[in-house]
């Protein structure tokens, strides 16, 4: 009970907040230099008066703003995203057939980061003193030193091109017509250099907080409680240190979470991915304003979808926190 | 200067000898490339831009192709006649044409193409369709154009790309933009659309029912589509992609990729387009409204230099405004050499102060900046105080629609003949705000736009000649753009791709005669 009215409450506020970043995004995308029309048809390297008036006119740029506004917001609550200047397709199929790629990209990266991530930490903290703690440590280090789009070069020339083991980039084998499981597998192994490049990062960081925290944990009442009792140091690690030293994890987890769709854009670009962070950063070359408002509006609820789920975990992991708190 | 990459890619050039082959041609096989940047549609009339016309130019055809020296060959017109005066083109149709919803091809579908469908759409076919009066079908396989007043360069646009002919059944009384049929297009071509998977590929079939006996060789084509420049450039060395088409990897990737066992380049297949790149001049205010400025600008620029180490040797340092595959150039003219003393000569003799001059270089890519480097820095050396301003396409766009410039890199398309492609870069009536593609220098002179005018319409070619020659030393004296390179944009294939480039517009009608040497 306490969970759904919880989550109602969050969901209205999550409305309100989303209708004030459509009207804030629009403005703020009208402040970019660059008129779509002429873009079009700069493109099209050749025009005349004409063409460019068709143009505004078929997309209603020939509008005052706040026409233009208004269609757009009413569009929405009928969940009509609008025409996407450039692809010449409603921004919601778009949308719609990116985002599982993309989902499936960070997902798995996401998934990938925080288990490594938590794994290698719990590690370091329990080997302190000793040089695979170290060395675990100086692995991170680099890891989160380290440009994703380098790696993730260095990644290609490595594995796809003297080694030939992992494909460079796309999503699935072009022409191989695969299906069922072998669709699955040739996805998978499209997914290999991608997820880890985009995960390398994030694990970096999950592998030394949770090493900091577990460290900080260990040093607490209870734990010293629980060593005098005969504990197993092994049980101590995992449901005494570990599981307070998590909340500090989760709240980035799920600040990295809304933020994995926009850090999506170099992976996707390097890997030829077709998500969605790609998309955007072509619309917004193209000043394609229907589908980069859109594609923000969904990263914008993305964020929000997760901001509700992480706090839900807060719950979980530790049944201290009410609501109200 | 490093002569390694540029003697290497002569090298690879000098191996372009796909032509001379004497096998038989085998069937089977398809071809991977790569489109760069994603088409926004793949309806040609309807959208122009490069990217549909390499996909759609092997979807859709126009009446005529054009040889590498552009000499109109048949393509859905199996002959044709002028008359005496100009004015009349009489086209006669090929026989047993498909559409590849199985639909004959008639008459009637070039006179919508051309008086309904282009004249709504497609503003390029508009610029020709201003001189022609009536387009008569007078049976169900000739087409009679008649011109309100001789156009010279009206055969040479026929081409795919500018006049494709497209279905009346499928699209006579109904919205063009918002047709159905524009998903899945429809033309006459050797391939079909068969799929497009959205941000991956798009993939063309062998059309069975193609006109040609025997054409073409080829099961398909499929188009990858990889946004990133490293990421093409390693498609091509692991094998994935056979054909890089010109554009598709960064100029200093070209030398390691042509030096590859099996790879070969060649820079044909640029002909009819002819890109020719150029340097906007703001004629409207600052240092560069100054004739004599413009002058040293051209003397100061080291274009072999940029042409040598930055276009890997390819292209060609322009005499003037007319490029060397446009007709009637003016060979005569005394040519800009690189020259910084009288460079300095015409900035003293003007009292240029010094004052900073803004420099806007292409967003498209590496070569480009530093490109713009290259030409800030030998402008520098003359005393020219130069700042570069990066942008973004759509910044670019703006501040050349804007006239918000002093030098501005950009390439124009020649289209084989003077008036098709030349003179809309400095007749005083096609300067317009708001358009980066038009007069944007803001050049006016009078005599320059009569002998344009007259040169159009002239008749026969001597007398074009000669008004062309007198335009070409006025421009020569105003220096109304600075003129940089004819680009030599090269393709690299696999060796084995045979009989690759066959016309004028390269990879936009490459793969209905190319076959598989496997």
């Amino acid at each position: 009970m306490l969970y759904a009215r919880l989550i109602v409450m969050r969901l209205l506020k999550a409305v309100v907040v989303l209708f004030l970043i459509i009207i804030f995004n629009f403005i703020l995308i009208q402040w970019a230099p660059g008129d779509p029309a002429a873009i079009l048809a700069g493109e099209a390297g050749a025009t005349d008066e004409e063409f460019l008036r068709q143009l505004r006119e078929r997309f209603g740029l020939d509008q005052p703003l706040y026409v233009q506004l208004w269609h757009y917001v009413s569009g929405i609550a009928r969940l009509d995203f609008g025409w996407s200047y450039r692809q010449g397709m409603p921004v919601l199929d778009l949308i719609m057939a990116r985002l599982p790629a993309t989902l499936l990209l960070t997902g798995t990266a996401f998934v990938l980061s925080l288990g490594l991530g938590i794994l290698a930490g719990s590690m370091a903290a329990a080997r302190v003193k000793k040089p695979s703690g170290s060395l675990i440590m100086a692995l991170a280090l680099i890891f989160y030193a380290t440009p994703l789009f380098w790696v993730a070069l260095m990644a290609v020339v490595l594995f796809s091109v003297y080694l030939d083991w992992l494909p460079a980039y796309g999503m699935y084998t072009v022409g191989a017509g695969h299906t069922g499981l072998a669709y699955v597998l040739d996805v998978a192994k499209h997914l290999v250099l991608p997820a880890t490049t985009l995960a390398l990062f994030f694990m970096a960081i999950y592998t030394r907080m949770t090493r900091a925290s577990m460290l900080e944990a260990s040093q607490q009442d209870y734990v010293k409680t629980a060593r005098a009792k005969g504990l197993a140091p092994r049980v101590i690690q995992r449901r005494h240190i570990l599981r307070n030293a998590l909340l500090p994890i989760i709240t980035l987890a799920g600040l990295q979470a809304g933020q994995m769709v926009g850090g999506a854009i170099l992976t996707e670009t390097v890997f030829a991915w077709p998500g969605i962070g790609r998309l955007m950063f072509e619309a917004l070359q193209q000043r394609d304003y229907n589908l980069l408002l859109g594609i923000f509006f969904f990263s914008a609820a993305l964020v929000i979808a997760f901001n509700i789920v992480t706090d839900l975990v807060y719950r979980l992991a530790d049944p201290r926190i009410k609501e109200g708190s | 200067m490093n002569k390694t990459p540029l003697a290497a890619a002569l090298a690879a050039l000098a191996l372009t000898t796909n032509f001379a082959t004497a096998d038989e041609p085998t069937r089977g096989g398809v071809i991977d490339t790569i489109i760069q940047p994603e088409p926004p549609g793949l309806v040609l009339g309807m959208v122009q831009n490069d990217p549909t016309r390499k996909v759609a130019g092997s979807i859709y055809e126009g009446l005529l192709r054009y040889s590498t020296d552009l000499e109109p060959v048949p393509q859905l017109a199996e002959s044709w006649e002028v008359s005496d005066d100009g004015l009349t083109y009489t086209f006669h149709l090929r026989d047993g044409v498909l559409w590849h919803d199985g639909e004959p091809f008639t008459a009637e579908d070039v006179v919508f193409s051309a008086d309904v469908f282009h004249r709504e759409l497609n503003p390029s076919a508009r610029a020709v369709l201003q001189h022609v009066e009536s387009i008569e079908a007078t049976d169900d396989h000739t087409v009679v154009f008649t011109l309100a007043e001789p156009f010279g360069p009206f055969l040479l646009s026929f081409e795919a790309g500018t006049f494709t002919m497209v279905p009346k059944h499928i699209y006579e009384g109904t919205d063009f933009r918002d047709n159905e049929a524009n998903n899945h297009p429809i033309g006459t071509g050797p391939f079909k659309f068969d799929s497009w998977d959205r941000g991956t590929v798009i993939k063309l079939v062998r059309n069975d029912d193609y006109y040609e006996e025997g054409l073409p060789y080829l099961d398909g084509v499929n188009w990858h589509i990889i946004p990133d420049g490293a990421s093409r450039a390693v498609a091509f060395e692991n094998g994935t992609v056979d054909v890089l088409p010109n554009g598709t990897v960064e100029n200093f990737d070209i030398p390691r990729l042509s030096a590859m066992d099996n790879a070969c380049i060649t820079d044909k297949g640029n002909e009819y387009f002819s890109p020719f790149a150029m340097l906007w001049m703001n004629n409207r205010e600052g240092p560069t409204a100054d004739k004599r400025f413009r002058q040293a600008v051209m003397y100061a620029m080291d274009r072999e230099f940029a042409r040598d180490v930055l276009w890997n040797g390819m292209g060609k340092v322009p005499l003037s405004a007319f490029g060397s595959n446009a007709k009637f150039q003016h060979e005569g003219l005394e040519p800009y050499d690189h020259d910084p003393d009288r460079a300095r000569e015409l900035l003293d003799e003007m009292g240029y102060e010094g004052e900073e001059i803004r420099l806007l270089p292409l967003p498209y890519g590496e070569t480009w900046t530093r490109w713009a480097e290259a030409v800030q820095q030998n402008l520098r050396e003359v005393g020219i105080e130069v700042r570069t301003v990066a942008t973004d396409v759509g910044g670019w766009n703006q501040r050349l629609g804007d006239w918000d410039y002093d030098l501005a890199f950009t390439y124009l398309y020649q289209y084989g003949d003077p008036a098709l492609g030349i003179t809309r870069s400095y007749r005083s009536d096609n300067i317009e705000k708001g358009s980066p593609w038009n007069n944007v220098e803001g050049y006016e002179n009078e005599r320059i736009d009569e002998l344009f005018d007259q040169a159009a319409t002239a008749y026969p070619d001597e007398e074009r000649e000669a008004l062309y020659h007198e335009a070409q030393e006025i421009l020569h004296e105003d220096v109304p753009v600075g003129w940089l390179l004819e680009l030599g944009f090269p393709t690299i294939y696999r060796c084995d791709v045979q009989n690759l480039i066959t016309s004028g517009v390269g990879i936009n009608d490459a793969f209905r005669d190319a076959w598989l040497d496997r």
